[in-house]
């Protein structure tokens, strides 16, 4: 399956080793910002909502379904 | 419709937002095949022998990482003139990913360099350039980080950006400026004759494809993270204040 890399190989792969690292290292790091801001930002917003309702709301709300 | 128009937060989210899985998709695919061509199904050169396979991953992340300043290059200067959040949002997002890109065309540059030329590294014009550039992008992001008001770092980042445009642009020309150093000239040309082998040629251009995908991808997915970040830091400023 790995093809013959003769004398280089610990170059070869190395080099591929540490792009595909640093890559996936990049791609974690800005999905896990990504979902920790999006989750932050719903959990404000939903806070918000919440208190933007006022109990008359709230009640026709509940009324009406 | 004006381009402009997708200045507006809520514009860029529903576009980018669309666009993206398909951004990911052939980010990934184009970088799965042409690395995967590249390692695997190519031959090796006749005399640096399989260290070539290195030309696959070496010269995209250069190419990305010289082009990613360019990009925050334009993106700085439309904050400058017109005021444009995103656009000052999107330059911020870009620079881990040309600061990674930089480092990886460092290292595979340092990994390929020492069999070939019997050193790690040597200040050659083209490599001192781009550890100059990599500097840049470090004190871009620190700059970033060491300035609360978001408006004042956006335009101090700006200016640095385009002071370290130089760099870029030295790095990509460096060889033309100088005619002297270790490094090769460039790898890819109009100029059919300039241009590594076929066999090599063709996986090299997906690869490409496969790193600027990558890029444009990590662009999008940062800069919808700085844009929802910026909102929930005015909706708790606003909260304080109630």
């Amino acid at each position: 399956m790995i093809p013959d890399l003769g004398k280089y190989a610990v170059a070869v792969v190395s080099a591929y080793g540490v792009t595909i690292a640093l890559i996936l290292v990049l791609i974690g790091v800005s999905l896990r910002q990504s979902i920790r801001t999006r989750q932050a930002l719903r959990e404000v917003e939903n806070a918000r909502m919440s208190k933007e309702v006022t109990p008359d709301t709230k009640k026709e709300t509940e009324l009406h379904g | 419709m004006s381009l402009w128009e997708y200045a507006n937060p809520r514009r860029f989210m529903a576009l980018s937002g669309a666009v993206l899985p398909w951004v990911s998709v052939g980010a990934i695919a184009a970088l799965v095949i042409g690395l995967g061509w590249g390692f695997f199904l190519t031959p090796d050169d006749f005399r640096q022998g399989s260290t070539v396979k290195i030309i696959y991953i070496h010269v995209p992340s250069a190419m990305v990482a010289i082009n990613a300043w360019l990009m925050m290059l334009v993106t700085s200067l439309v904050w400058l003139i017109r005021r444009h959040h995103v656009s000052a949002l999107a330059a911020k997002a870009a620079a881990p990913i040309g600061a990674t890109m930089t480092l990886i065309a460092l290292i595979t540059g340092a990994i390929w360099g020492q069999p070939m030329w019997g050193t790690w590294w040597a200040w050659d014009p083209r490599l001192t350039s781009f550890l100059i550039l990599f500097l840049f992008y470090l004190g871009y992001m620190a700059l970033w980080a060491a300035i609360d008001n978001p408006d004042t770092a956006a335009e101090l980042t700006s200016v640095l950006c385009i002071v370290g445009s130089v760099f870029a642009i030295l790095s990509r020309y460096a060889l033309v400026f100088w005619n002297q150093g270790l490094h090769q000239g460039a790898s890819l040309s109009m100029d059919a004759e300039e241009n590594v082998a076929d066999v090599f040629y063709w996986p090299l251009l997906v690869s490409i494809a496969g790193f600027v995908g990558l890029f444009v991808m990590l662009v999008l997915i940062r800069t919808r993270t700085e844009v929802r970040s910026r909102r929930l830091k005015a909706l708790l400023q606003r909260e304080r204040m109630a």
